[in-house]
C-alpha cells in the first residue's frame, strides 16, 4: 500500500521535468527511425527471402533488431533516469520525510524502485506497440514478440535496481549517473573477457547482462535467463535497503 | 504542571541515550521525558547535538545505546508505530519544490498513514493553522523562507501526532515571521507535546514551559521556566551618576562584594544573590549628591548561563540537576 504511493508520487515527480517527456519524445524518434530502416529494408529483400527455406520471418528482421537497438540505447537512459531516485532526496533534505514517516525502509526503496520501473514500462510499451502495428498486414510470431519484450523488460528491472543502488551511495545524481552507466557497461562486455578458451569463461558469460538477453531476444526462453535478471534485482534492491539502513546507523 | 505528573501523560522517555559518530560522542546519557501539553525547549550552542537528539528521536538516526519510547511505545522494536505518534520537521524543511502546497501536504498525508476520507479535512485543518489558507495551488519552489518553513510544520502536524518535534524553527526568518511562527507554537502545545530546539534565549523565554541546556550531549541543565528565570536573575548592577561616585562608600554599603569601575561616569557593583543592595545604593547617591542617572540591575546572557553551566566540573553539573529535580 505504501508502497504504491510512493511508487506513484515517484511517476508523477518524474512528469512534473521535462526530463521524463523529452527522454521519451527522443527514444520514441529514434526507435521509430530504426523501425521504419528495418521496415524499408524487409521490404526489400522480401522477394529473395521468400524463396529460402528457413528465412527469417517478419519479426526476426523487424522486432529483435528494434529491441537489441533499445537495450544499448536504454543502456544510456536508465542511469539518467535513476540518477536522482535517492541522491536528490538525501541531497535536498526530503528523505527524512519518508525516514520520519511511519514507513519502512523497505518500503521506500521499493516504492522508488517499482516508480522508476512503471516510467520504464511506459517506455516499453511505446516501443512495443511499433512491432506489433505490423499485425495490421501480416502475421507475427507473438511468442517471439512476447520473449523479446519480456528479455526488454527484464533487462530494464535490471538497468533500474543498479541504478537505484548506485543513487543510494552518493549525495551528487550526475556522480550517481556516470557510476551507473559505467557499472552496467561494464556488465554487459564482462562476458568478452571470456571469449577465449579459457575455463572461466563460462562465469564471464554468466555474468554478462547481454548473453541472456540475447537468448531471449532470439525466442529461447531459458529459465536460467529470467532467474538471473531476478536475482540481479533482488540482490542489487536489498543491497540498496542495506545502504539506507546504514546511514541511519552510521553517518 | 503538577496535576500532570501521572505517568499516563509521559509522552517521550528518553533513558540513558548514546549516539557515537566514530569516536566522537555526540550524545552521552542524555535521560528526559515529555509531557502532554509541554513545550520543551532544547537549548545549546552549535554542535551541542540538537540535531542528533532530534533526529533519533524522530528515527532518522539510530542511537548507539539508549532507550526511547514515545507514547509507551519503543522506537526500535516497534518502529512503524512510534514514528505514527510523531511528527518531524528538520532544520531544512523536508519539501519537493516541484509540487504545490496541496500535492505536497496530500502525499505527506498518505505518508503518515491519515484514513484517504480523512484527507481533505486533514489537509485544510493542517493549512489553516498555520496560515497556508489561500497557498494551497502555489508551488513550493515559489514560496517565501517563511511560507516554507510553514508548509513543514504543516506537514508535521497533519496526522495530529501526539508529539510534535521542531529542530531550530525560527531560523532565518524575518521579525515578524519568527513572532507568529512562535504563536503557532505555543498554540500547538495546547494539544501536542512539543519539542523545540534553538540557540536562541528569548524564543525559548517567550514559548517554552520547560527548558533543556544541552552542552557537548551532556544534558547541563533541566527545569521549567521559572527556574531559568531565576538562574539568569543577577548578581550586579550597573550604577551611572553625573558624577563619578566613591567606590569607597559604595563598597562599604550592607551587601556590596565589590565595585567594578567601567567609565568616567559608570560602576559595576557585585553583590550577594537574594540580597540586592540597589534601594541602599540609590539612598546613598541621592543623599551625597552624585546625582543619579541609571541603576541598572544586570541579566545573565545564555552565554554566561552556559560558561557557568559548563565550566563547574560534572560533579556539581549533575548535582545541580538533581536538587532541581527533587
Amino acid at each position: 500500500m505504501m508502497i504504491f504511493t510512493i511508487a506513484w508520487r515517484e511517476l508523477r515527480n518524474l512528469f512534473l521535468s521535462p526530463l521524463a517527456w523529452c527522454v521519451l519524445a527522443v527514444i520514441q524518434f529514434i526507435i521509430a527511425w530504426i523501425f521504419l530502416i528495418q521496415v524499408d529494408n524487409f521490404l526489400k529483400f522480401a522477394p529473395t527471402l521468400a524463396g529460402m527455406a528457413n528465412a527469417p520471418g517478419v519479426t526476426d528482421a523487424i522486432a529483435s533488431p528494434i529491441f537489441s537497438t533499445a537495450s544499448v540505447i536504454m543502456l544510456l537512459v536508465v542511469p539518467i533516469m535513476s540518477m536522482r531516485l535517492i541522491a536528490e532526496e538525501r541531497r535536498s533534505g526530503t528523505l527524512s520525510l519518508l525516514q520520519s514517516a511511519p514507513v519502512s525502509m523497505t518500503e521506500i526503496v521499493l516504492g522508488k524502485y517499482l516508480g522508476l520501473l512503471l516510467f520504464l514500462i511506459i517506455m516499453l510499451g511505446f516501443m512495443t506497440v511499433m512491432p506489433l502495428s505490423l499485425a495490421v498486414g501480416t502475421h507475427l510470431d507473438y511468442g517471439k514478440l512476447f520473449s523479446g519484450v519480456l528479455g526488454l523488460g527484464l533487462l530494464l528491472g535490471a538497468f533500474a535496481s543498479a541504478g537505484l543502488f548506485i543513487s543510494t551511495l552518493t549525495k551528487q545524481p550526475v556522480v550517481a549517473a556516470i557510476s551507473c552507466f559505467g557499472l552496467l557497461l561494464m556488465l554487459w562486455i564482462i562476458s568478452w573477457a571470456g571469449s577465449g578458451d579459457d575455463r572461466y569463461s563460462p562465469v564471464f558469460h554468466y555474468l554478462s547482462l547481454l548473453d541472456h538477453y540475447g537468448a531471449l531476444l532470439r525466442g529461447s526462453f531459458n529459465s536460467t535467463d529470467v532467474l538471473y535478471y531476478l536475482l540481479f534485482i533482488t540482490t542489487f534492491l536489498v543491497l540498496s535497503i542495506r545502504r539506507l539502513d546504514a546511514y541511519r546507523l552510521q553517518h | 504542571m503538577v496535576d500532570n505528573m501521572n505517568g499516563d501523560d509521559v509522552l517521550v522517555k528518553v533513558e540513558n541515550l548514546y549516539r557515537y559518530y566514530d569516536e566522537h560522542c555526540a550524545v552521552q546519557g542524555l535521560n528526559f521525558e515529555l509531557r502532554k501539553g509541554e513545550i520543551l525547549g532544547f537549548l545549546g550552542p552549535n554542535g551541542a547535538g540538537k540535531t542528533t537528539t532530534m533526529q533519533i528521536l524522530s528515527g532518522n538516526l539510530a542511537p548507539s545505546a539508549g532507550q526511547i519510547l514515545i507514547n509507551g511505545i519503543d522506537i526500535l522494536d516497534q518502529p512503524k508505530r512510534a514514528k505514527a505518534c510523531i511528527g518531524y520537521l528538520p532544520e531544512q524543511p523536508p519539501l519537493y519544490a516541484d509540487l504545490t502546497v496541496d500535492e505536497y501536504l496530500e502525499y505527506c498525508a498518505c505518508l503518515n498513514r491519515v484514513p484517504r476520507n480523512k484527507h481533505l479535512t486533514a489537509r485544510s485543518l493542517s493549512k489553516e493553522r498555520c496560515g497556508l489558507k489561500d497557498m494551497g495551488s502555489k508551488l513550493i519552489s515559489n514560496l517565501s523562507k517563511g511560507y516554507r518553513q510553514r508548509v513543514g510544520i504543516a506537514q508535521a502536524i497533519i496526522h495530529t501526532p501526539a508529539v510534535v518535534i521542531l529542530d531550530e524553527p525560527t531560523v532565518g526568518l524575518d521579525p515578524i515571521q519568527i513572532r507568529e511562527i512562535r504563536s503557532l507554537i505555543v498554540e500547538l502545545g495546547k494539544e501536542h507535546g512539543v519539542i523545540l530546539s534553538t540557540h536562541i534565549l528569548p524564543e525559548v523565554q517567550t514559548v517554552c514551559s520547560r527548558v533543556q541546556i544541552i552542552h557537548k550531549g551532556r544534558l547541563v541543565f533541566n527545569d521549567d521556566l521559572a527556574g531559568l528565570t531565576r538562574r539568569m536573575q543577577s548578581t550586579s548592577l550597573l550604577l551611572t551618576c553625573r558624577q563619578l561616585p566613591e567606590q569607597a562608600v559604595i563598597r562599604a554599603l550592607p551587601g556590596v562584594i565589590s565595585v567594578e569601575l567601567l567609565g568616567n561616569q559608570q560602576l559595576r557593583v557585585h553583590f550577594n544573590a537574594g540580597n540586592n543592595p540597589a534601594e541602599i545604593i540609590a539612598a546613598e547617591v541621592i543623599k551625597r549628591g552624585w546625582g543619579l542617572l541609571e541603576l541598572i540591575p544586570e541579566h545573565k546572557s545564555l552565554e554566561q548561563i552556559f560558561v557557568e553551566l559548563t565550566t563547574t566540573d560534572e560533579a556539581s553539573g549533575t548535582t545541580m540537576i538533581q536538587e532541581r529535580a527533587a
